[in-house]
């Protein structure tokens, strides 16, 4: 496991110190307090994929727990292995407790099923005889089985089911890595306008006694129409679609107050929404439209969550002197390569540090160790140099952000070797998302 | 690296017969800009491509940064084998156009093509058909997705000659891919027989036929891999040809292997020696000064190399598990300022020199 080498680097110097210069934001995220914070109930982490948002959640969740929060973690698609650290090993729509959570509070986790969260909708609005007639209909497989945009809606319907069972003082929520990033947002206002369109309507309406009357505002016969999806879907599929429609009418109300209450529920004060992103060109365009767009739906953003930043312990030494530091010691590395003699340039220390060398080592092999230990040396000095560009790029890359966004706090997670495989590891970047390393 | 590397131009390139290249891979590992530069590789021969882009992203438009695309093919760039850097062949231009799949607009162009819809057409507007069918239906953004990239690939001009030499759809994530590919198979079994059920099993003829290459974008990172993995035996059990594998950010080792070893013994006095002698300790005199001067600059060295060592292994561990996929690979380096146009150019030329195009 990674954590530990790295820990040590991170452990051993003050963020200030390691990233120097730069644009600050307003103010850093205490991702401590808003999780401390008893009135924080729903915490939604956003971003594109590919930036640690499972983790994020994850790592947030556990620490939550630990800090004294009953906590469940919804996660919409975990990596194999996240999701074993949990100790989720199998996807059964409900939460799980957590082993192997110290302190005062508990943690449960949880995978989203899209199907049997759609089921189980079904069978909460309606009796069991027409639940069962839904769920044969093929249509409704074909849906449930989560196409885009079902898992969004599906998501957002698990969140309020767990609110709404109120078993727990924290909800953390991944959401789910489509690029139409904020779907679930729209997935309400979509589902409303859907259900009171005229679609529907007409859809149902040959279905119902007295469907005549809905049809007079439109401009078209109704004949026409549905001859034309008729045509469309060819008649089977328009009968299993308008057998559907029949049978869900009765829960539609039911469906379009749920997808309110989730929307409300969001946007109500208690929820905190996450940005996730990594110090990365793409991946921050990508978390400035989801803080559009929430400040768009008036969603309380907490902040900006910024994974795999790299630092340094020796800030000081900069790129440009490693670099050449490292090729003068590999020019001395070549001549002593052939004339085994000491480095040049300070002989006195060269002499001053023979006596360290392992006691047993013959004279030979003393000569060989300090031939190595230049090439040692000159590629940790490459590597510093690269470190110190990457950390210049993606400083550059993060000033941009902060330039148009200097409201929205910001904290800094530095990166892993490897990724993350067990409870140790999700501590580990909890402790850096509190900010205590 | 190609998995029978040549010299350039020695052997054909290994997805001759290919028209239709879709490219997915996880989020975060530079899908779209690969894809992109297998567009023009596929072009630099002198042929025309044409590269798709499906997640409404304008992706593309950012890569050769243009302003963003409508719903329409567009001539994007040209290329040719000396842009590329490479030697000889034809002195031909190759031109790459691109589409940004708008679905609202691809369903009522679908609509129209196949049933003639005329004022039909706007009373289903009217009503939210369009609105439902590209939102909420199950599948018909992938079906309309998917058709028009298969149209593309089937079109012909009217000399006969195919519209388009190659396609590269930039498509969903791994995850996701297979499904998206697949969703004519489920459509067809939903829509027993019509004009949608012809149209479905049509598109997943092409899909599934050796004109079609499923290629996938990794990073040799573990969770990337490991979704390569899964999406290969997922595309495979569908019965959806998998292309190649396209390992992208291949970051360039900085410590031999016996620097590696050595990290892990304990060389910091001999480290401290070396430094002191290229002048970071200062311009001090004595010995000691300069031994306390380099101190501080140990513990960060070792521990950042230790990190890189750790992370070598990880890659090599990551590499054995793509090797055993047994399907072609290619390395792309990883472009320290992110991808722009002469980055692209550079990935197209280190995929055409590895035999992708």
């Amino acid at each position: 496991m990674s954590t530990s080498t790295t820990t040590s680097t991170t452990g051993q110097r003050g963020r200030s110190a390691a990233r120097p210069a730069g644009r600050t934001p307003a103010s850093s995220l205490d991702v401590d307090a808003l999780i401390d914070d008893p009135k924080t109930r729903i915490v939604v982490c956003c971003g594109s994929g590919g930036v640690g948002k499972t983790t994020t959640a994850a790592a947030i969740g556990l620490r939550a727990a630990e800090r004294g929060r009953k906590v469940v973690v919804l996660t919409i698609d975990p990596a194999r292995r996240l999701a074993q650290s949990m100790g989720l090993t199998e996807l059964d729509n409900t939460p799980r407790i957590v082993k192997g959570v110290s302190g005062p509070g508990e943690l449960q986790a949880m995978m989203l099923d899209m199907k049997r969260t759609f089921d189980e909708v079904v069978l909460a609005h309606t009796d069991p005889e027409r639940a069962k007639a839904i769920m044969e209909n093929p249509f409704y497989q074909s849906l449930s089985a989560g196409f885009a945009g079902t898992q969004e809606y599906m998501a957002m319907e698990k969140l309020g089911q767990l609110r709404a069972a109120d078993r727990w003082d924290l909800i953390v929520v991944d959401t789910p890595p489509s690029r139409s990033a904020l779907d679930f947002l729209d997935a309400p206002n979509r589902l409303g306008s859907f259900l009171d369109g005229k679609l529907i309507r007409m859809l149902t309406a040959p279905a119902k006694v007295g469907g005549r009357s809905a049809m007079k505002f439109l401009n078209v016969g109704v004949g026409l129409l549905t001859g034309t999806l008729g045509k469309i879907f060819g008649a089977q599929l328009l009968t299993d679609i308008q057998t559907f429609v029949g049978a869900m009418d009765s829960m539609f109300g039911g469906f379009r107050e749920r997808a309110d209450r989730t929307y409300q529920l969001l946007k109500a004060p208690g929820t905190a929404f996450l940005v996730v992103a990594a110090p990365e060109r793409d991946a921050l365009r990508e978390a400035a439209y989801f803080v559009d767009r929430l400040a768009a739906d008036t969603m309380p953003l907490a902040g900006l969550v910024l994974n795999r930043v790299h630092s340094t312990g020796a800030p000081q030494l900069t790129a440009e002197r490693a670099q050449a530091a490292a090729e003068a010691l590999e020019e001395n590395g070549s001549q002593n390569g052939s004339t085994a003699g000491s480095p040049s340039g300070t002989q006195g220390d060269a002499s001053n540090a023979s006596p360290t060398a392992p006691p047993n080592a013959s004279p030979n092999a003393s000569v060989a160790a300090s031939v190595a230990a230049e090439t040692l040396a000159a590629g940790l000095l490459r590597l510093h140099a690269e470190r110190m560009q990457i950390m210049d790029r993606e400083r550059r890359t993060r000033d941009r952000f902060v330039s148009v966004y200097p409201d929205v706090p910001i904290v800094e997670v530095g990166a892993l070797a490897g990724d993350v495989h067990d409870l140790e590891g999700l501590r580990e970047i909890g402790e850096r998302l509190g900010g205590r390393r | 690296m190609a998995s029978t590397p040549g010299p350039p131009d020695q052997h054909d390139p290994d997805w001759e017969g290919v028209r239709l290249h879709v490219v997915t891979g996880k989020g975060g590992t530079g899908k779209t800009s690969v894809a992109a530069a297998l567009a023009l590789a596929l072009a630099a021969d002198g042929g025309r491509t044409l590269l798709i882009e499906v997640e409404g992203r304008q992706g593309i438009a950012e890569l050769f940064g243009i302003a963003a695309l409508p719903y329409e093919e567009r001539k994007v760039a040209t290329v040719s084998r000396a842009q590329l850097g490479l030697p000889g062949g034809s002195r031909a231009t190759g031109e790459i156009f691109a589409l940004a799949i708008d679905t609202e607009q691809a369903l009522l162009e679908y609509l129209d093509m196949f049933y003639k819809l005329g004022r039909a057409g706007k009373a289903l507007q009217k009503v939210g058909f369009v609105d439902f069918a590209t939102t909420i239906a199950p599948g018909v953004r992938d079906v309309l997705l998917t058709g028009k990239a298969c149209e593309a690939a089937r079109r012909k001009g009217p000399d006969g000659r195919r519209a388009y030499d190659a396609i590269v759809m930039d498509a969903p994530p791994t995850g996701r891919i297979t499904r998206f590919l697949n969703v004519n198979s489920e459509v067809a079994g939903l829509a027993r027989f019509g004009p949608i059920h012809g149209q479905a099993q049509a598109v997943m003829r092409v899909l599934k036929s050796p004109e079609t290459a499923v290629h996938l974008v990794t990073v040799l990172e573990e969770m990337p891999v490991q979704e390569t993995v899964d999406g290969v035996a997922d595309l495979s059990e569908a019965g959806l040809p998998v292309g190649g594998v396209l390992v992208n950010m291949v970051r360039p080792p900085l410590l031999d292997a016996a620097a590696l070893a050595a990290v892990d013994g304990d060389h910091r006095e001999e480290v401290a020696v070396a430094l002191g002698a290229v002048g970071l300790g200062g311009r001090s005199r004595t010995a000691a000064t300069v031994r306390a001067a380099v101190e501080p600059l140990l513990d960060p060295l070792l521990d950042q190399a230790r990190e890189h060592a750790e992370r070598v292994e990880l890659e090599r561990a990551q590499r054995i598990d793509l090797q055993q996929l047994r399907l072609p690979t290619y390395e792309l380096p990883l472009l320290g300022e992110g991808v722009d146009l002469a980055g692209l150019y550079r990935l197209a030329g280190e995929l055409k020199q590895q035999g992708a195009a």
